[in-house]
């Protein structure tokens, strides 16, 4: 069977390239960096007919930063250039990180971290650091605008609550506190270049030596980018020591759901959430101190 | 339908009408003859396609020869312009011995110029990182490292005279 064919839309507008996605209906795509969705194609996961892509919007490849509100980080910015952003590496390190650490330099050089969100892969490289520190997506679509909370953005494996015709614009991160740390780790056979078999972001603010805030995701460990309350509750109101971080890790691995696949198997990922989310909570803990 | 395009490649200008579902890979090799960039695996792994875009490194497998549109591209037959004279790094992976089959080789220079166009002293640790895009199956690395190293060393921008401290 011969690769789909189809029509590409470079539209220099938003509305002009939400009433393509609505006009053009079924196998039609949005593109952004293209690194995900080509390759989809490639393996006949998707067959589209029509892609539209969002290079020529205008603006829309912006990262910006608001001090006491927050960084908005554009739909086609790119990941290298989120990893290398000054302010980013300064006010958000735990997301340069991510965009840094997600596949390779070429790939960097052309995919985005909306896009790599967009797919809704469960090991997607940018979201669990994203989910920690509250994000949310700004989106529009044939009635308008509207902001979601990245938590309820990601449905199942390559399923989001986008609606058609819908487009994410951006994502917001909101100021961090003062106390406040965050952090991502991740795992993965070969290095940088291979999905993560699991990873975490924690984000957390101290009230005095006392845990007042925090966030716990873990990412490829379940369909989805999954939260973690009952490890937070363990943790929430406490002073943080090793033998409190060696447990929350161990009831992280508990609230994980792995499966096994050509990444990594069930039980060797449910023993690294234990040693990924206890790291992570003691690095946050460390940079929240310093922090103040 | 196809789309009227003009690609600018290693200092030459092609005007092209192209169908949109081809990659700039196809059009550099199939069209434009300029079969030095390689196709291996064509899902961003392998890096046998690394090509320059506006300075950057990206892999023309995973990009639409339409979006590229009015932008500037380097392939590996740019980088030693003459035709005469070698590139220094590629002067140093001749010395090296940094290129067995070749087939990785275009790539692994581009990726390098990339590199040292952005970091033009790297140390091992961020040469290694900068190559994580490109997979050699003959050398075992080491000597592609070290021959960029080297060429880190030759192209290093000579001190100015006089210049204080």
């Amino acid at each position: 069977m011969t690769l789909s064919r189809f029509d590409l839309f470079s539209p220099e507008r938003l509305d002009e390239a939400v009433a393509l996605l609505k006009e053009k209906g079924k196998d039609t795509f949005v593109m952004a960096g293209g690194t995900d969705l080509l390759i989809k194609r490639r393996h006949q996961v998707i067959h589209p007919r029509t892609i539209v892509s969002l290079k020529k919007i205008s603006g829309l490849n912006r990262i910006s930063f608001r001090s006491g509100k927050g960084l908005t980080i554009g739909a086609t910015a790119l990941l290298g250039d989120v990893a290398r952003h000054r302010t980013v590496l300064r006010i958000y390190p735990a997301i340069a990180k991510a965009a840094g650490n997600t596949a390779n330099v070429q790939i960097r050089n052309m995919g985005t971290v909306v896009g790599n969100l967009c797919n809704a892969s469960p090991a997607a490289d940018n979201a669990p650091a994203l989910l920690a520190m509250n994000a949310a997506l700004n989106i529009v679509g044939p009635q308008g605008k509207r902001v979601l909370p990245l938590e309820d953005f990601f449905l199942g494996p390559g399923f989001t609550a986008l609606q058609p015709a819908e487009i994410v614009t951006s994502v917001f991160v909101p100021m961090p506190l003062s106390g406040s740390g965050a952090t991502y780790l991740h795992l993965s056979a070969r290095g940088r270049i291979d999905c993560s078999a699991a990873s975490t972001g924690v984000a957390l603010t101290l009230k005095g030596p006392r845990i007042d805030k925090l966030r716990i995701f873990i990412g490829a460990c379940g369909p989805t980018p999954l939260r973690m309350p009952k490890t937070e509750k363990i943790l929430i109101n406490q002073k943080l020591t090793k033998t409190l971080a060696v447990r929350a890790g161990l009831q992280a691995s508990k609230e994980s759901k792995p499966i096994s696949d050509v990444r990594a198997n069930e039980d060797y990922r449910s023993k690294m959430v234990a040693v990924l989310v206890r790291r992570a909570i003691l690095e946050a803990n460390k940079l929240a101190r310093d922090n103040k | 339908m196809k789309h009227e395009i003009t690609l600018k490649v290693n200092n030459d200008t092609y005007s092209l009408a192209i169908d949109p579902w081809r990659t700039l890979n196809d059009v550099l090799r199939e069209d434009l003859n300029l079969t030095g960039t390689k196709l291996g695996c064509g899902s961003g792994d392998c890096g046998a396609c690394t090509v320059i875009v506006d300075g950057r490194s990206i892999s023309s497998c995973l990009t639409l020869a339409v979006e590229m549109d009015q932008k500037k591209i380097m392939t590996i037959e740019g980088l030693a312009p003459s035709g005469e004279e070698l590139h220094p790094i590629q002067e140093s992976f001749v010395e090296k011995g940094a290129i067995q089959c070749g087939f990785c080789t275009p790539g692994m220079e581009l990726s390098a110029y990339n590199l040292l166009s952005q970091n033009p002293h790297p140390s091992e640790k961020e040469i290694r990182e900068s190559l994580s895009g490109n997979l050699c199956r003959c050398t075992g690395y080491n000597k592609i490292v070290e021959a960029i190293a080297e060429s880190a060393d030759k192209m290093k921008p000579k001190k100015k005279k006089g210049r204080k401290k």
